[in-house]
């Protein structure tokens, strides 16, 4: 109460906190990503549209590395388990997280899907996230690169659209680009122009899952950011 | 629509520090939110709107400062015009985001007895 005049007004007082929002959700994603450090495990955030080939991708990861590297999946899907199963038939260790109504992934959600994947003895982890540009993009999951999926059929200037996301990107990989030659309207060039604007350093690779080609570039990059990691 | 989830992170935050004081009912929640955090500020607040009735926050206004973006060059520290490519203008390297990914409750204001 008001002590100075005894009207028996409440006493407001202002109190500095200056405490970023999400601070929970990173101490999480910093308690995930300690775990992954310790098994020398590489663990990739794949983000992206619905559609623009995070599953394909993955398939084609495992395709190729079959004998060479143990991988794992978490697949975020909002209501099924099929991109979990896809990636299971294509010999991926994976989990689905049934997200519901959320459309993100967070710390905790990663954290609590672990506890039902045999992760410890994994090369790498894939996090195929939610089908969406904007809110996987705010949380922190404990990966050690983010990598985002842009098809060629999603438009030219998805970039400056979402430049959230892919400001955020490690790596860009620019999918389907077997359908190039039957979109004369879309030009790789100036979907690069886009990434520029938003990416200081943009980090881009074309792939196509159904061809193969890029993939062995991605490969490429994978296994170096696995030696950088570990 | 991540705005209810960051509401419930804040909301959580809010209490953790009223519970650490002696306080009554929640005034005001000032954040700051800078335009490229990915969140919303339009949906944020009514996120907190829908979210605060009949909690120890129901009388709080949210008030928001909005963030622009900056970008500069962490090299010769050149500030960098908001469109065109993220590289420094002046020597060239990749350009850094110096503000405008602010996700921050910054202050509350409550009653006390």
């Amino acid at each position: 109460m008001c002590d100075s005049c005894g009207c028996g007004d409440t006493n407001l007082v202002p109190l500095d906190v200056q405490q970023r929002i999400l601070s929970d959700n990173e101490r999480t994603a910093a308690h995930n990503r300690h775990h992954f450090l310790e098994r020398g495990l590489l663990a990739i955030n794949v983000m992206g549209s619905p559609g623009a080939g995070k599953t394909a991708i993955l398939e084609a990861t495992a395709r190729a590395l079959r004998g060479r590297r143990m991988i794992g999946a978490l697949a975020g899907d909002l209501a099924t388990d099929h991109d979990a199963n896809r990636l299971n038939a294509a010999g991926v260790r994976a989990e689905s997280i049934t997200t519901g109504s959320a459309c993100h992934l967070d710390a905790a959600m990663v954290h609590h899907a672990l506890h039902h994947l045999a992760w410890k003895d994994l090369d790498y982890l894939f996090i195929e996230n939610v089908g969406n540009l904007v809110c996987p993009a705010v949380y922190d999951l404990g990966q050690a690169a983010n990598v985002v999926l842009l098809a060629v059929t999603e438009g030219e200037d998805k970039p400056l659209k979402y430049p959230v996301m892919f400001h955020k990107a490690d790596l860009v990989l620019i999918s389907k680009v077997d359908l190039l030659p039957h979109l004369p309207d879309v030009s790789l060039d100036r979907i690069v122009a886009s990434l520029r604007e938003v990416m200081p350093e943009p980090n881009y690779l074309a792939v196509s899952a159904r061809t193969g080609e890029g993939v062995d570039r991605w490969l490429a990059w994978l296994e170096q950011h696995e030696t950088a990691h570990v | 629509m991540h705005e209810y989830s960051i509401v419930q992170a804040l909301y959580d935050a809010v209490m953790a520090q009223a519970s650490a004081h002696p306080s009554g009912a929640i005034h005001e929640v000032r954040v700051r939110i800078g335009a490229l955090s990915g969140v919303d500020t339009g949906l944020l607040d009514t996120a907190w709107r829908t979210f605060r009735v009949r909690t120890p926050c129901e009388a709080a206004e949210m008030l928001i400062a909005s963030i622009p973006p900056a970008w500069e060059c962490p090299a010769c520290r050149l500030a960098a015009p908001p469109r065109g490519p993220r590289r420094c203008v002046g020597c060239g390297g990749p350009l850094r985001l110096a503000q405008g990914d602010e996700i921050v409750l910054d202050r509350i204001v409550m009653e006390v007895p």
